[in-house]
Parts: C-alpha cells; structure tokens; sequence
C-alpha cells in the first residue's frame, strides 16, 4: 500500500529531520558566532558553517540570495511590508537594509542576541529572541515587532508557483472547452491521468460516489499546489529552490482548509458521532466525558498531523540534499582535493536524493490529499 | 526553533494565495474539465453500447441472412430436384413415343416392302409367263416339224397342266 509507504517514509524523514536538527542544536556556540549568512561573508578565513548554510536555504529570507561573487552576495530584492503603530504603512524593498547591515526608517533586521520586550496579559515582561525578524526602533529606543507582511523569499515562490498553477490550469481548461469529445493533447494530456488519478483513486474511494464531487475541486486544487510547489522546491535556482511547502505557515495554511471544510461540511452523524460516539459504554461519557475530549482532541490533531507531515517531509528532504552539499565544503576545508572527492559522492548521493524527493513530492501530495478525503469521507459518512 | 514557528505574514499572504488559487481553479477550470472529462466519458460509454447495439444487430442480421441462404439453398434443390423428375419423365416420354413412332413406320415399310414384293412377283410371274409362251411358240414351231414327237409332246403338257 502506498499509504504505509508514504507514512513509514514519513516516519523515516521524521527521524531524520531530528536527527539533522539536534545536531545543529549541539553547536549554539558556533551559531551564534555566525548568525546570519551574509555576516559570515565578510570575515576572511572564517571555517564553514553548515547549519547556518542548510537553514540560511530552508528558512525564509528576506531577499532572495542567487549567489555571491568573492565576499559581495547577489540576491533578488523583495519587497517588505511592515505595520507599525508609530510609523503606520511602510513599503520599500529589502535592499535597503544591504543584506541586514542597514537600518532603513528605523527599521532593520534583528541580529542574534537583539530581543524584544513582551509583556504577558499578568503583567510580567519577558525578553523574547527575534534574530532575523525585521525590527523597529521605537521613539523611545526600545524595540519592538511591527506586523510584517513582507513578500519573503517564500512568498515570491508561493506567488510564482500561483501564477503557474493558475496558467496551467485555466490554459487546459481553454484546450477542454476548444475540444469538446477529443482526446486530449500536449499538457492536457500530462494532466488529465493526473485529475483522473486523484478522482478515481482519492476522491471516489474514500469520500464515496454521492458525495464527492462536492470535494473534488478542493482536493485537486490542493494535490496539484503541492505537488507543484515540491517540484518547484527541488529546482535549484530562482523561482525554484524555495522551500514553499516545507514551510509550517503555508502547511498550516493548507491543513487549516482541511479542518475548515471537514467542520462546515460534517453531517449530523458525524457530529453525534464526536460528542456521543454510538456503540461506546455510557461511563465513558459520563460522567467525565472521556470518549468525546479524546475525539474532539482528534479532530484538531488530524489537521496538525497533516501540517507537521508536510513540512517535516520536504524539510528533510532540503536539509539532507544541503546536508550533502556542506560535506563538499567540510572536506574541502581540510584539503582541498579531499573535498574536490567527496564533491563526486555527494553528488551522486544528491542526484540520488533528488530522484528521491521527485518521488516524495508526489508522495507528499498524495498522502495530504488522501487524508483529506478520508477526513471529508468520515464527515459525510451516514451511520446507520 | 524560528523554523517551526509559523510566521504570521507568511500565513496572510498564503491564505489570500490559497484562496485565490482555489476559487479560480473551481470556477474557471475544475468546472469546465471535469464537466468535460465527464462529457467525454458519457459519449465514449455511449459509443461503445451503442457499438454493441450494432454487433448485436449484426448478429441478427447474419442470423437471419443465413436462415434465408438456408432456405434458399433448400428451395433450389427442391427445384433442381423437380426438374431432374421431369426431365425423366420428358426424356422417358420422348423414347417411348419415338419407339412406337419407329415401330409404325417400320411396319409400314414391311407393309410397303411386302406388297410391293407381291407386286414384282407378280409381275416377274408374268413376265415368265409370257416369256414361256414364247419360248414355247418357239419350240412348238420347231417341233412341229417332226410329227410324231409332237403328239407326245402336246400330251405331255397336256397331262403336266392336268396335274397342275
């Protein structure tokens, strides 16, 4: 089944993601000596840090690094959109801060060790850490957040990916209308097995024939945004190379529409079947609700289970090819020409990474949509 | 860790995408390719009952032209059956009137053959006849001469015709 394979894989890359991120973990010291990537381009002579390497890619930014050329880093401007009380609307673009160096009307990007005074609802004031945050300077001298809607790195991917998706689509939506009874041609035919696939293996088995149509436009629009937007992950450069889908933001997102239509569209049953769960013993129910707190804790873990899946998955998949990549410049530190033979391993294990993760990112888009329509199945279900 | 912390912009800006991205896709294209998917499905399982509509049909068709060969063939043989009978019979009638036919006209050249057999007899009697009256003028008159001898002869013939 391709359902334990896809969660054993998750398992798997679960492990792994740990593996990597307790790792990097056990060398604070180093990070924070080297916290951002573009400090660490300016000192000479600096030893190569790997963690700031493979999470300066996974995490989101603020421009879109392309390359650096000696010490001088390349990257694609984005716009920042920030909120502030005392400033109101600020739009400029992120080359005004010169890769964080720069304060631009009096906001910047926080350094590691800045911190942000909060004050919780009793009062108390804790420091919290906003390293690579865009942070303001009160009047006061104080920082603080403003509400950042900046156009990340991960955000001009995620617009990029949206424009591709909907010219796909709408451009093979033309071809049906044009060719009524026809068999289909060029990119309508690479897509049609692919909307019959999740049809008639997703949506029809696990939702059933009454009732599926009704899901049907969610479930496709979602297999293909992932999928989609994990291949365009696997490409190296811009407006690939983002790490959309591994981002917990865009997977709660998309995991928040599935709980979102999984309440709204939930039949009677479905609720009865939450709050007094037929065939169950009555003293599980009263008078300490056992049964129903641990099924309405499933109905919130479903969907946090499909956000966590998700980013752990292509997460992995990025920081284990990065993984590789840094062993070139490990090795290369130590000799060169030691490095220069490790470049030939690392790279069959990336190029074998790589067919991996084309893998994977069906896999990812399948087991999501799967599950969502087995969550919409259970929600329209009638017990009898 | 800020990684698996969700950023609140990024969260903003792909709700607005999400959404976005879904309400075209529904209106403008799952819309019009499902329907057409659907279309294409219906008119394909359409035109294959209906394909097995015709093979049915045909098979009737070959069914029934077969009952109609058979028949025919059944009717011919009757016919050539028929007329094999007749032609018999024809053929049977032909030689029996041609013999009797035969029969008659050989018995009237037997007839014809026997009186006019009769007839030349007749005449060659004749003709004998007078042959022997003058064969026999001529030996009378030269027998006359000797007396004696004619006598006996006259008697002679005489008592042959006597006894004729």
């Amino acid at each position: 089944m391709i359902t334990g394979k896809g969660l054993r894989l998750t398992f798997l890359f679960f492990g792994l993601f740990f593996l990597v991120s307790m790792l990097t973990a056990s060398e604070p010291e180093q990070q924070e000596q080297h916290s951002t990537p573009a400090e660490h381009h300016n000192e000479d002579n600096e030893p190569f840090d790997p963690s700031s390497f493979m999470f300066g890619h996974i995490s989101d930014g603020y421009d879109w690094h392309l390359f650096d050329i000696g010490h001088k880093s390349i990257s694609i401007p984005l716009p920042v959109i920030v909120y502030s009380r005392e400033k109101g609307l600020n739009v400029f673009m992120s080359s005004k801060f010169h890769h964080g160096h720069a304060a631009y009307k009096g906001f910047h990007i926080a350094h590691a060790g800045e911190t942000v005074k909060k004050i919780n609802k009793e009062g108390e004031a804790s420091e919290s850490d906003v390293e690579g945050k865009i942070v303001e300077t009160l009047n006061s001298g104080e920082l603080a957040v403003p509400i950042d809607i900046s156009v990340t790195k991960n955000i001009a991917a995620l617009f990029f990916s949206v424009l591709l998706i909907l010219f796909m689509f709408l451009s093979v939506a033309k071809a049906y209308k044009r060719n009524p009874n026809k068999a289909p041609k060029g990119l309508q035919s690479w897509l049609e097995p692919v909307i019959l696939f999740v049809r008639d293996e997703i949506a029809i088995p696990s939702i059933g024939k009454k009732n599926y149509h009704k899901f049907l436009p969610y479930l496709l629009t979602v297999f293909f945004f992932i999928w989609i937007n994990n291949l365009l992950g696997l490409i190296p450069i811009p407006p690939g190379g983002a790490n959309v889908t591994g981002n917990i933001a865009v997977t709660m997102v998309l995991a928040f529409f599935t709980f979102l239509i999984t309440t709204i569209r939930g039949t009677k049953s479905y609720w009865q079947h939450i709050f007094n769960t037929p065939g169950v013993p009555l003293w599980l129910k009263l008078p300490i609700p056992l049964m129903p707190l641990v099924e309405v804790i499933g109905v919130f873990a479903k969907p946090i289970v499909l956000m966590v899946r998700l980013f752990a998955n292509i997460t992995a998949g990025h920081i284990i090819a990065m993984g590789f990549l840094s062993l070139i410049f490990i090795f290369a530190e130590i000799n060169p020409y030691l490095g220069g033979g490790v470049s030939i391993v690392s790279i069959a294990f990336i190029i074998f990474m790589t067919f991996l993760e084309l893998l994977v990112a069906f896999i990812q888009a399948y087991v999501f949509t799967f599950l969502s329509a087995i969550y919409f199945g259970m929600a329209v279900e009638e017990h009898h | 860790m800020d990684l698996l912390l969700p950023h609140t912009g990024t969260i903003f800006w792909m709700l607005i995408a999400f959404s976005i991205v879904f309400f075209i896709l529904k209106k403008f294209a799952w819309k019009p390719i499902l329907n057409a998917i659907k279309a294409r499905e219906d008119s394909i399982e359409e035109a294959l009952r209906s394909a097995d509509r015709a093979k049915e049909d045909m098979q009737q068709l070959q069914a029934d032209n077969e009952k109609i060969i058979a028949a025919a063939k059944q009717e011919r043989d009757a016919i050539i059956k028929e007329a094999r009978a007749l032609k018999d019979t024809i053929i049977d009638d032909a030689k029996t009137k041609a013999r009797s036919e035969a029969d008659k006209e050989i018995e009237k050249a037997r007839e014809a053959i026997k009186s006019e057999k009769t007839a030349a007899i007749k005449e060659v009697k004749e003709e004998v006849a007078k042959l022997s009256v003058i064969i026999a003028e001529k030996i009378l008159k030269e027998k006359l001469a000797h007396g004696e001898e004619h006598k006996e002869l006259i008697d002679k013939y005489l008592r042959d015709i006597k006894l004729n």
